[in-house]
């Protein structure tokens, strides 16, 4: 029984402050693993970061949009190349580029580090936009073929276009830039801006496309362009991400953007559960924290007097068998393709009190 | 004679070689309710495709408030005021009650993205309005309670229920009902039939509906059309219809 009854406009703002206070202690923690932390973990927590960004905007265009496609490891190629590009002193790319040199406007521009981000998304975006067009005149099978088709066509382009993007060299010497203010900056952003969008009229809109196209457009709703919107909207901030990953890792080359990447996605959206944001920013920390944690399995260790040789690939094996847990018993995913709700986890608090009391 | 809100002009669907209809013509004054029926297979859902935009008509023409609309896009023609309910109950099974009906509020919104992201000015003012619309609609078809449940959990009946609360929130001037007391027992059929009046004369509406239940439509719609085969075979009052040897043959397979 509710002790108090609450107006919904008092529990938006109770939300509102909670949810504020937990922003600001993410960001109290990553200013102590700034300080506290080794470069390894710190690298982690970026990548975190950044795979929390590719795949809470993947999943607005698969899981809100219902719209199966397998396009970001492209997005983010282009976002990386087109960042780094910006970055690079004129300097560094005469030193790199040694089969053909730089075309003449990239080879004098140099940005600074934000504005490359920014020019990144927008590019990303309007080539989702301009892609759009062809690509979702088709449904289903045939779309993933064609964003499949089409992140190949960028491998393809990304090794051969040598007097942009160096070939399969690759871009060396990119500087640093990705901090975890950056990282986890652009997370919040992404996560907010999601959410927002999927909460509004946009994202109703979005989910009626995915449950039934035909009903949506009979509720006159413009199914191609709420598709369009989904895609380049995610698009934005996967080229945002890609420029972030280039600064992280500063060397980038095309290998870097195979279908590997888009795969490994489309897992940390499946276990999230599609269409469940707070699922899927669980499953990309999992995923990426438990990868780099289970390296464990492949190191040799002594356990209980036994020792263990380690076998290269383990880690995989055990991941692919969590993704067939998930899939047996969890096939909506993590949250059950539920949203976190700062009203579930009171209520869930409460209840576990009130277990606990019993017990005592 | 003033001019009908809707009126149809020798309608045609082909599917390859096949005619699925063929010469519908049908109008629909202002506040009236008119009946399409026909044996399984005539061609009526077709009919009700064909004009909002699912199904290219191959001839013929549509119009709405004397405006051709014969090749628009289904958004187009539902958002000029075009509303439709599915044979096959078609909900977005996933979103709640509430959400279903929001979601036909789509094509009337004036903000932008951007400004449902930042959240300010119109944004929270029209997504209120838009609630209150859904509230007020889901409170017209009784479905109140059930406003925060997933649509798939309902039983049949508010389905169909919720089915109509939804197009009615795209304030259309002319309503399509497919098949709309489909698997209700009499007294569900006899209270949304009274609903149906009543949502007539409170919003002003005009009503196509397709049926099979006779006493439902014999009550309730002011002129029939019958197709058999995909041809239209008569057309009249319910009394007129009620008589005519071409459409008992057509029911009784003569």
């Amino acid at each position: 029984m509710e002790s108090e009854a609450r107006s919904p406009l008092q529990h938006k703002t109770r939300d509102r402050v909670l949810t504020l206070l937990s922003v600001g202690a993410l960001f109290a923690f990553l200013w102590y693993a700034d300080h506290h932390f080794s470069p390894y973990s710190i690298r982690i927590l970026n990548n975190i970061a950044i795979f929390i960004i590719l795949a809470v905007s993947y999943n607005l265009i698969n899981g809100v949009t219902g719209q199966f496609s397998l396009e970001p490891n492209a997005f983010v190629a282009v976002g990386a190349y087109t960042s780094a590009l910006l970055t690079l002193s004129p300097e560094e790319k005469i030193r790199s580029f040694i089969i053909e040199p730089i075309v003449w406007p990239l080879s004098e521009i140099s940005v600074s580090f934000p504005v490359s981000l920014l020019c990144a998304g927008l590019l990303t975006a309007l080539m989702a936009l301009l892609m759009s067009i062809p690509v979702f005149r088709v449904r289903g099978d045939y779309l993933a073929i064609v964003t499949l088709g089409f992140g190949e066509v960028i491998q393809v382009v990304a090794n051969n276009l040598v007097s942009i993007t160096n070939g399969p060299l690759g871009l060396k010497g990119l500087h640093p830039h990705t901090t975890l203010w950056w990282s986890w900056g652009f997370c919040v952003l992404t996560v907010f801006s999601v959410v927002r969008l999927v909460r509004s009229s946009y994202g109703r809109a979005m989910q009626a496309v995915r449950e039934d196209e035909t009903a949506a457009q009979a509720m006159g709703i413009n199914a191609f362009r709420t598709k369009t919107l989904a895609f380049t909207f995610s698009a934005f901030f996967e080229g945002v991400a890609g420029g972030l990953l280039a600064h992280l890792i500063t060397t980038i080359s095309p290998s870097l953007f195979t279908f590997f990447l888009t795969f490994h996605l489309l897992i940390i959206i499946v276990v999230g559960g599609l269409g469940s944001t707070t699922g899927v920013v669980v499953a990309a920390a999992l995923f990426t924290w438990g990868g780099e944690f289970l390296r464990i399995v492949e190191e040799p260790t002594t356990i209980f007097g036994y020792y263990y040789e380690g076998i290269p690939g383990m880690r995989m094996v055990i991941l692919s068998l969590l993704l067939i847990v998930v899939m047996l018993f969890a096939r909506r995913g993590l949250m059950g393709g539920k949203e976190f709700s700062w009203q579930a986890l009171i209520d869930w608090t409460g209840r576990l009190i009130a277990l606990a009391k019993r017990c005592v | 004679m003033s001019d009908p809100l809707f009126l149809v002009r020798g309608l045609t669907v082909e599917f390859g070689g096949l005619t699925a209809l063929s010469g519908l013509d049908m109008e629909v004054n202002p506040g009236e309710i008119v009946g399409l029926i026909g044996p399984n297979g005539a061609g009526k859902t077709t009919a009700f495709n064909a004009i909002t935009g699912i199904v290219r008509p191959s001839a013929g023409r549509v119009y709405f408030r004397g405006t051709d609309i014969t090749h628009w896009s289904p958004p187009r023609i539902a958002s000029a005021g075009i509303a439709r309910t599915f044979q096959s109950i078609r909900l977005y099974d996933d979103l709640t009650v509430a959400e279903n009906v929001m979601v036909a509020s789509h094509s009337a919104i004036s903000y932008t993205f951007l400004e449902a992201i930042v959240g300010l000015g119109r944004f929270s003012r029209e997504e209120r309005r838009i609630q209150e619309k859904a509230e007020r609609l889901l409170d017209l078809m009784g479905l109140t309670e059930f406003a925060r449940e997933r649509a798939s959990s309902l039983p049949y009946g508010s389905q169909r229920k919720l089915e109509v609360a939804r197009a009615l929130a795209l304030e259309p001037s002319l309503l399509l009902l497919d098949e709309p007391v489909a698997g209700m027992n009499p007294a569900e059929t006899m209270e949304f039939s009274n609903l149906l009046r009543k949502i007539r004369e409170d919003l002003d509406l005009s009503i196509a509906l397709i049926e099979h239940d006779m006493g439902f439509v014999m009550k309730i719609c002011h002129t029939i059309t019958v197709i058999d085969h995909g041809i239209p075979i008569a057309r009249g009052a319910p009394g007129e219809i009620k008589t005519n040897e071409q459409v008992i043959a057509a029911y009784l397979g003569e």
